[in-house]
């Protein structure tokens, strides 16, 4: 219900929204939440193993039950598991519960709440092992379809999430008191801060206070530090940011909510996830309470005392008109004075110490304790059981708990240190330089006064000051009154009902207690045979209560039962967020190049090729498959001309006057004797000896040369010349310089290739342009360079324009080819092309072959006393006769189909892993002898050529019987290609 | 991560790659032998603590670099450019 004259809601601007369906009005400022309670609805879901009744228990992320599936209409998919909490109420929201099979009030799998003897801890490893063959029939699908908190759309996310990136000197996790005080001083000292929050605005607990700070109302004071902090240029504040974990070298994760706090535009990002590098970070995240485990405690509308008074003073709701409160701090009297204030009936104030104050007039139940509850989907009534055993049974409409603090350490943990349990304060802290560079401030450090915060707030900014080399400023540390905190913990109330202990989970301190026994003892092993602390809330209000009844179910202590490990992310982080932007073309980058429009106009299929895009094929009117096309433009290019983008193969300009003598070092060819004008086909090998790459080297100048690369190693063999440059030849005059994008280079191939090109030109003759020669000519009017150059085995000729040119060059090539009787190709004619001419590609270069396997010994200079991979290439191993070498193949009937990717098998043998000789590299049907052929490699395959041997695909099940033949197919002796 | 390149500043470990140990920015000569070219191409320690590794400065300055860094707590304790290592490891 709602109480007039609280809270910092806008009564001005009522919202509405739908719950299941119905219909409610909040106002603006309200989460839904607190939206909720207002309108006295306590029930909110059902609880993930016994389908329990749950509603609301805090008023931060840590709630364990308030989930639910949010729609976000025609803007992509719900969201399952948005706690009601953390969610800002908006016009139009509409939410549903979650977890239940049929209506919410009526759960048809409450069934299991009934047969809750026989799902104790354990019980899927005890029920689901046999009969072994049940497993996938018939536990599975069962277990998967209960199983499971709320259900995702299967939709697209159609509402974009974002990236962002920030950076400052210190980083204050937290907005509350110490928090606060940490960025005032951090920022007076000039440092750039940067201050989140996960709440909506800074505060933190002081807006629940109604202490006085430096001698004014404690709002007075936090809108002053707020307005002030606002301010300064050095000091960003981040409200609903939640830092989700921290790694090395001072960088966190943090998710913003951003357009999940208004109703869906399909514009502003839902979520936007940070990473933030921070050179000094506070941890001023403070503290959540800790439940009390008794006896059904977990009816809809008992709640945490702090979340009650939270929701008063923040929002003005109280949960019912009559309450009482179980509580074993002060902090619980005073909230439960508070509550009284406002209006509510307390009924009781029942905490468990024989010594607790009574901070007002109100019927305190000392040394007492809850034993039982009562209620269907909200609780009506508690039965107390008084010190001297005596029970009384009394109705009440909400009941609050306060066990203790459980700081929230989380992120000074994420980097492995383990927490240590302060019997003193009764709470597990972090170590001291748990991650470095972080500090800790206020409760999170489990200073749990207001006026301890602001000390502890203002001693964490000075350290971390002297840690970033600033002077600390003369900003007084805010003065608040001394307060009285003592809480001793009450973790449980002990009888034989369910005590529940993880709401999220339904794990109760029986489950824990039959864990200890059946052996499970060991924090870890406790928390996987429970499933504790495993929900989607980590546990954070579960996990301290959880040990402690370990601990006492063993016999050891706190101290030595210990944590389990803390792992980001802090809150629940969705993939969507993390990924922001990496759906469909933001998933990679698209590398075109200037023929990239006139061959889609053309209607070629484009294929990845890494990161570029190439045609595959041309189709014309009445080709019904790709073979037919790419048999048609292979004939342009042995019959006619064709045309062919080949600006992907990597290009690189290798200067300076020691650019001969490092080429030399990287081939394994002799480069430094090529003349000005001409071109080398060139290898290089890795270090150990094996092929890294194959391309041509084209001396442009004394000083220059231009060498390219396949398109797949384009930028391995950058990096690879770059570190052969800077680290074995420091002090060569030389300089690489990748110009792949700065060139449209296009191959102009067929017997009439030379009339094309000359058409171009003004002054060509053929003979100035020899096979491997290459020369710089006008083409069209623009400066280019022309190379005599074919990997197709025709004459054939690469026109190199800068990129600007390339798309007009390319229109101007494919006119002329075409009333040639000629025409572009793709990447599949190309491939055709090059197998019927033996030419390897990284099908062949696979990373495990060396020159020699590939019949390429030649090109391993004898002259050179070193270059890279020489010494590799000379191990005994790499140089056995008996290594498989490169072959061609053909099918002995002369149709059947060869697949790259086949093994190879002696005729006779039984082809199994052992008997493999070899292996099919790539295959195609050849159209210009009109059956198919295929490269590979076959055990000492050069002294097989002539025999028969089988393939076999033990995948596409094919089985073809090939004859080992040369490599090269068509035109053994280049002599097309040459003259 | 977060690796200083001598060049750039600190950055985001992701812009850079990783090639592995040091051992392999010391060359052997070409006829030092079997046993110092297969120590130089394959033998590695492997100890958990201190160790020096090459990285490039991928997207970035391109320069290559040698990064000390602790595998067990993470800390990165500096990057010097290998091109300063002055020595030519070439024929």
């Amino acid at each position: 219900m709602r109480v007039e004259g609280k809270g910092r809601i806008n009564r001005d601007k009522p919202l509405n929204f739908t719950f299941d369906g119905k219909t409610y009005q909040g106002f603006e400022g309200d989460s839904l939440a607190s939206a909720l309670l207002a309108n006295d609805v306590a029930l909110i879901g059902r609880s993930f193993k016994y389908h329990r009744p749950r509603g609301i228990v805090t008023a931060g992320s840590d709630d364990p039950n308030g989930l639910v599936e949010l729609s976000r209409g025609p803007y992509g998919a719900a969201i399952p598991n948005t706690r009601a909490t953390m969610q800002s109420l908006y016009e139009g929201l509409v939410a549903n519960s979650q977890n239940h099979l049929g209506p919410l009030g009526f759960d048809l799998l409450a069934v299991n709440d009934l047969a809750a003897p026989f799902l104790s801890a354990g019980f899927y490893y005890k029920t689901f092992m046999w009969p072994r063959r049940f497993w996938e029939a018939v536990y599975e699908p069962l277990i998967r379809r209960a199983a499971g908190l709320g259900r995702l759309s299967r939709g697209m996310q159609a509402e974009p999430s974002e990236k962002a990136f920030g950076h400052c000197d210190l980083l204050v996790i937290g907005a509350g008191p110490s928090g606060l005080t940490a960025a005032l001083v951090a920022a007076e000292a000039g440092a750039d801060v940067i201050l989140v929050d996960e709440n909506t605005e800074l505060g933190g607990r002081l807006w629940l206070e109604d202490t006085v700070i430096d001698d004014m109302p404690a709002q007075t004071w936090l809108a002053q530090i707020s307005a002030k902090l606002s301010a300064m240029p050095n000091v960003r504040i981040m409200p609903r940011c939640t830092v989700t974990g921290a790694y090395d070298g001072g960088t966190y994760g943090m998710i913003e909510r951003v357009g999940l706090e208004h109703a869906p535009s399909g514009t502003v990002p839902r979520e936007c996830f940070w990473r933030i590098t921070a050179r000094a970070a506070i941890l001023a995240t403070g503290a959540v309470e800790r439940p009390i485990a008794f006896a059904d405690n977990d009816r809809p509308a008992i709640m945490m005392a702090g979340a009650m008074r939270s929701y008063l003073d923040r929002y003005g709701v109280l949960p019912a008109r009559k309450i009482a409160l179980f509580v074993s701090t002060d902090q619980g009297h005073r909230d439960a004075l508070a509550l009284q204030a406002a209006g509510a009936t307390l009924a009781a104030v029942i905490d468990p110490r024989s010594d607790a104050p009574a901070l007002g007039d109100y019927p305190l139940y000392r040394g007492a304790e809850v034993v039982a509850t009562r209620g269907r989907t909200r609780i009506s009534g508690i039965t107390i059981r008084d010190a001297a055993g005596k029970t009384t049974d009394m109705d009440i409409g909400a009941l609050g708990m306060s066990g203790g603090w459980n700081p929230n350490i989380h992120l000074a943990c994420h980097m492995g240190a383990r927490a240590i349990w302060n019997a003193e304060k009764s709470c597990f802290l972090a170590p001291e330089g748990a991650v470095p560079a972080l500090h800790y401030a206020g409760s999170a450090a489990g200073y749990f006064s207001t006026a301890e915060c602001f000390t502890s707030g203002f001693a964490a900014a000075i350290n971390a000051l002297s840690e970033l080399g600033l002077t600390a400023p003369h900003t007084p540390c805010p003065i608040a009154p001394a307060s009285r905190e003592t809480a001793r913990p009450h973790w449980v109330v002990s009888g034989k009902k369910r005590a529940w202990i993880d709401f999220a989970n339904d794990v109760t301190a029986k489950d824990i207690r039959l864990a200890a026994q059946e052996g499970y003892q060991s924090v870890e092993h406790m928390k996987r045979y429970t499933t504790q602390g495993m929900a989607p809330d980590q546990g954070r209000s579960s996990n301290t209560t959880a040990i402690a009844v370990l601990a006492d179910a063993t016999g050891r202590g706190i101290s030595e039962t210990g944590t389990t490990t803390y792992r980001p992310p802090f809150v629940p982080v969705s993939l969507g967020a993390i990924g922001a932007g990496a759906q469909g073309k933001g998933f990679a980058p698209e590398r075109l190049t200037t023929s990239h429009a006139a061959s889609v106009a053309r209607n070629a299929p484009m294929v990845a090729t890494g990161l570029w895009y190439r045609a595959s094929y041309f189709p014309q009117n009445g080709e019904t498959t790709w073979l037919q096309s790419c048999n048609r433009e292979v004939g342009y290019v042995r019959n006619a001309v064709g045309v062919v983008d080949v600006s992907t193969l990597g290009k690189i300009a290798v200067s300076g006057p020691d650019a001969a003598r490092f080429l030399d070092f990287v081939y394994g060819n002799m480069m430094s004797s090529l003349p000005e004008g001409r071109v080398r086909y060139g290898l290089m090998l890795r270090e150990d000896g094996f092929v890294m790459d194959d391309g041509t080297c084209a001396r442009v100048g004394p000083y220059d040369y231009v060498i390219t690369t396949t398109t797949a190693a384009a930028a391995e063999v950058m990096a690879h010349l770059e570190f052969v440059a800077q680290v074995f030849c420091p002090n060569w005059k030389l300089s690489l310089t990748s110009t792949t994008e700065a060139w449209a280079q296009f191959a102009v191939a067929g017997p009439k290739a030379f009339d094309l090109v000359a058409g171009l030109t003004t002054d060509l003759r053929r003979d100035e342009l020899p096979f491997m020669g290459w020369v710089a000519r006008d083409v069209l009017g623009v400066p280019a360079r022309i190379f005599r150059i074919s990997f197709s085995g025709e004459e054939g000729y690469e026109i190199a324009v800068p990129v600007g040119y390339g798309a007009s060059l390319y229109d101007a090539l494919l006119t002329r080819a075409e009333a040639m009787g000629g025409g572009p190709y793709g990447v599949e004619a190309l491939n055709v092309l090059r197998l019927e001419k033996g030419f390897i590609t990284h099908a062949e270069i696979n990373g495990r072959v060396t020159a020699g396997d590939l019949g390429m010994t030649g090109l391993l200079s004898k002259k050179k006393s070193d270059f890279i991979g020489r010494a590799g290439a000379a191990r005994e191993g790499l140089l056995d006769p008996a290594r498989p070498a490169l072959i061609g193949l053909r099918p002995v009937d002369g149709q059947s189909k060869i697949l790259a990717g086949g093994h190879l098998f002696e005729a006779d043998a039984k082809p199994s892993r052992e008997t493999s000789k070899g292996y099919v590299s790539s295959a195609c049907f050849s159209p210009t002898l009109g059956h198919p052929i295929a490269l590979g490699f076959f055990v000492d395959g050069r002294a097989r050529h002539g025999d028969q041997v089988k393939m076999v695909d033990h995948l596409r099940r094919q089985e073809t019987l090939c004859e080992i033949c040369p490599p090269v197919f068509f035109d053994p002796d280049g002599g097309r290609m040459r003259d | 991560m977060r690796i200083p390149c001598p060049i750039c500043g600190e950055r985001d470990s992701r812009e850079f790659r990783p090639k592995g140990d040091i051992t392999y920015a010391d060359r052997p000569a070409a006829e030092a032998g079997a046993a110092a070219w297969h120590s130089y191409l394959h033998l590695r320690d492997n100890q958990p603590g201190q160790i020096v590794e090459i990285w490039r400065h991928t997207h970035g300055c391109g320069a290559w670099i040698s990064v000390t860094r602790n595998t067990v707590s993470h800390a990165i304790l500096g990057a010097q450019l290998l091109r300063d290592r002055g020595q030519d490891h070439a024929g």
